[in-house]
């Protein structure tokens, strides 16, 4: 191997002398991959191709799971809650997340210092350390039905006939966990766009401003487009995120009432843990698996596009 | 950090030439963000409040009202039955020994893929990065059945193991990038005086990338103090329980009345709080280069 390449260039030879060895601290690191990633996904592909309890002798079915999922009318509404959380953890936090960023970089910050801004910044990033389950706890008790956080507040400025079993009434309940989701994802985009602002030639915004452009046209002519980037990493990374939304659904709601809330990620558990089919459980897994995979995928080859141009 | 300096003066000039029209308005803009902000906080405080509150206030004042005095029976009453001590001490010990292991795993593969450029290592990159991306709800089965039939069901150490691999292979993608810009001046340097590939990885490689390594280190303390949904299914002993997954499981059994719950939400919010505050600047400075995530 070395010697036919050798012929190359001599220094393509003297580093492949030491491939070998180079190669040896990559080892714990691909047996660890292989052991707890490769092995548990090849045999998540294989047991969604049975019937199995979890214990005995998983049956094999074909492509039975499969037929049942597309054709059950129940998993594409599963797919319809994810996509209202797509909107609550993707869409609105970018969009809100972008004035939000706009007005604390380009307001706050010039007028009354970057001390106030990031104090502003710090508050609104705050829910995003806090674990996803202690989020939903917070939110459960704030959404109690009867004399919840919110309903007491709602009776107290008069509002009282609003009061509402938030998270337990079917027509409510997917809004109300979309309405957590806004407060947990916000801080997000916030903080990566008002870093991405400091990247940006502030020649652009004194150009503009010489110009007399209004705010709005600001963020829409100069800072939309300079955050190009940031803004695509934000709406990929979160719309992935979203299709993993276990934690949340588990403590606020449990996928319901009924399967109002369910979504792929909670409803493959559920299969698993509480209905014993772990087959069909498989199935949806492997179904999320290859989605998350196809946007990872896009996602990092449209990134690798950007940076080569 | 360094674009915040940079940039500060260059803005400095823009300021003064800035014309001060509808001074009023600003005011406005502020007070509108100060609002917002004020109501992003609000279900901390009311937590907070209602964790402070005496169950006999609560039924008769409701979730709204200020305590009339610090009671403090709800958060230690709550503390004693679920044993948080041991489930913040489970919480660290996993965490912390993730932290560190992930690490290590992490610049011995960037090692070999920024520096040693084996072949294909394009590739190998693209595993490892899928492979953090992976849905674990895809894993979570085969985990169950795997750690059950080599008897580490139920053991730290299977979560340890596992999200070592998960946030190592994070901190490969992230840590193979920064070295592949590694000066290779002072790796033949080193390697001219004699000192194998170990050696110049510990004391070349490491001490120079040494900031990078704390920012990956304290995210992957967080990410993994923060997870879920495999710690909840790995883990079912009250010995072995991380925080939020003791949390998130007795919400979900909704045995618990009002002022118990905030009680255990401050509990939860508490370490994540204090961590945000301990690591805030490494935070600021990691968040953007974790944003791939």
């Amino acid at each position: 191997m070395t010697a036919v390449r050798a012929g190359r260039s001599g220094r393509r030879a003297a580093r492949d002398r030491t491939d070998g060895s180079y190669a040896l601290f990559l080892l714990p690191g691909v047996l660890l991959v292989v052991a707890v990633i490769a092995v548990p996904l090849v045999m998540n592909i294989a047991t969604s191709f049975t019937e199995w309890p979890g214990v005995g002798q998983p049956v094999w079915v074909g492509f039975g799971n499969y037929r049942t999922l597309f054709t059950d009318g129940g998993f594409w509404a599963l797919f319809g809650h994810n996509a209202v959380l797509v909107v609550a953890m993707s869409l609105v936090p970018t969009v809100l997340g972008m004035v939000l960023a706009f007005a604390l970089f380009d307001f706050i910050g010039r007028r009354f210092g970057p001390r106030s801004a990031s104090v502003l910044r710090a508050c609104i990033y705050l829910p995003q350390v806090l674990p996803a389950a202690v989020a939903g706890i917070v939110w459960s008790w704030i959404l109690t039905p009867g004399n919840g956080a919110l309903n007491q507040f709602l009776a107290d400025i008069g509002l009282g006939g609003l009061a509402h079993d938030w998270l337990g009434d079917p027509d409510t309940a997917l809004y109300a966990v979309a309405g957590v989701l806004v407060w947990i994802q916000i801080g997000y985009p916030v903080i990566i766009f008002m870093a991405g602002m400091q990247r940006v030639d502030p020649g652009l915004y004194e150009a503009a401003e010489i110009d007399g452009a209004s705010w709005p046209r600001r963020l829409w002519h100069v800072t939309i487009p300079q955050l190009r980037p940031e803004i695509f990493v934000v709406l990929a990374t979160t719309t992935i995120a979203s299709l993993k939304t276990f934690d949340k659904i588990y403590v606020l709601t449990r996928g319901g009432p009924g399967d109002a809330t369910n979504v792929p990620s909670y409803a493959s558990w559920q299969n698993f843990f509480e209905k014993s089919q772990v087959g069909y459980g498989s199935a949806i897994a492997t179904v999320l698996t290859i989605l998350v995979l196809a946007l990872s995928i896009g996602f990092l080859r449209a990134q690798r596009r950007a940076e080569d141009a | 950090m360094t674009t915040l300096t940079r940039s500060a003066p260059a803005t400095t000039p823009g300021k003064t030439v800035t014309p001060r029209r509808r001074d009023p308005g600003r005011w406005v803009v502020l007070a509108v963000l100060i609002v917002f902000a004020a109501a992003m906080l609000v279900p901390f405080v009311i937590i907070a409040l209602n964790a402070v509150k005496s169950p006999d206030q609560y039924s008769s004042d409701g979730p709204l009202s200020v305590p009339h005095e610090l009671y403090t029976r709800g958060v230690a009453d709550f503390w004693n039955r679920v044993d948080f001590g041991r489930k913040l001490l489970n919480s660290l010990v996993i965490s912390g020994s993730v932290a560190v292991l992930a690490v290590v795993l992490s610049v011995l593969n960037a090692y070999a893929i920024g520096i040693g450029r084996i072949r294909g290592r394009t590739w190998v990159l693209v595993a490892f990065l899928l492979a953090n991306m992976l849905p674990q709800e895809g894993l979570v089965y085969p985990l169950f059945y795997l750690t059950n039939l080599v008897h580490l069901y139920d053991t730290q150490l299977a979560v340890i193991i596992i999200f070592t691999v998960i946030q190592g292979a994070f901190g490969t993608y992230l840590l193979s990038s920064v070295l592949s810009t590694f000066p290779r001046e002072l790796i033949e340097a080193a390697r001219i005086d004699g000192a194998g590939k170990l050696r110049i990885l510990l004391r070349v490689v490491v001490p120079i990338v040494r900031p990078t390594l704390t920012v990956l280190f304290v995210f992957f303390f967080i990410w993994t103090w923060n997870e879920f949904f495999l710690p909840m299914v790995l883990l079912i002993s009250n010995d072995t329980q991380t925080v939020p997954v003791a949390l998130g499981v007795l919400q979900g059994q909704r045995m618990m009345d009002a002022t118990t719950t905030s009680a255990s939400a401050l509990l939860g919010i508490l370490p994540a709080a204090a961590f945000f505050l301990i690591f805030q600047r490494t935070l600021s400075r990691g968040i953007t280069a974790g944003a791939v995530k």
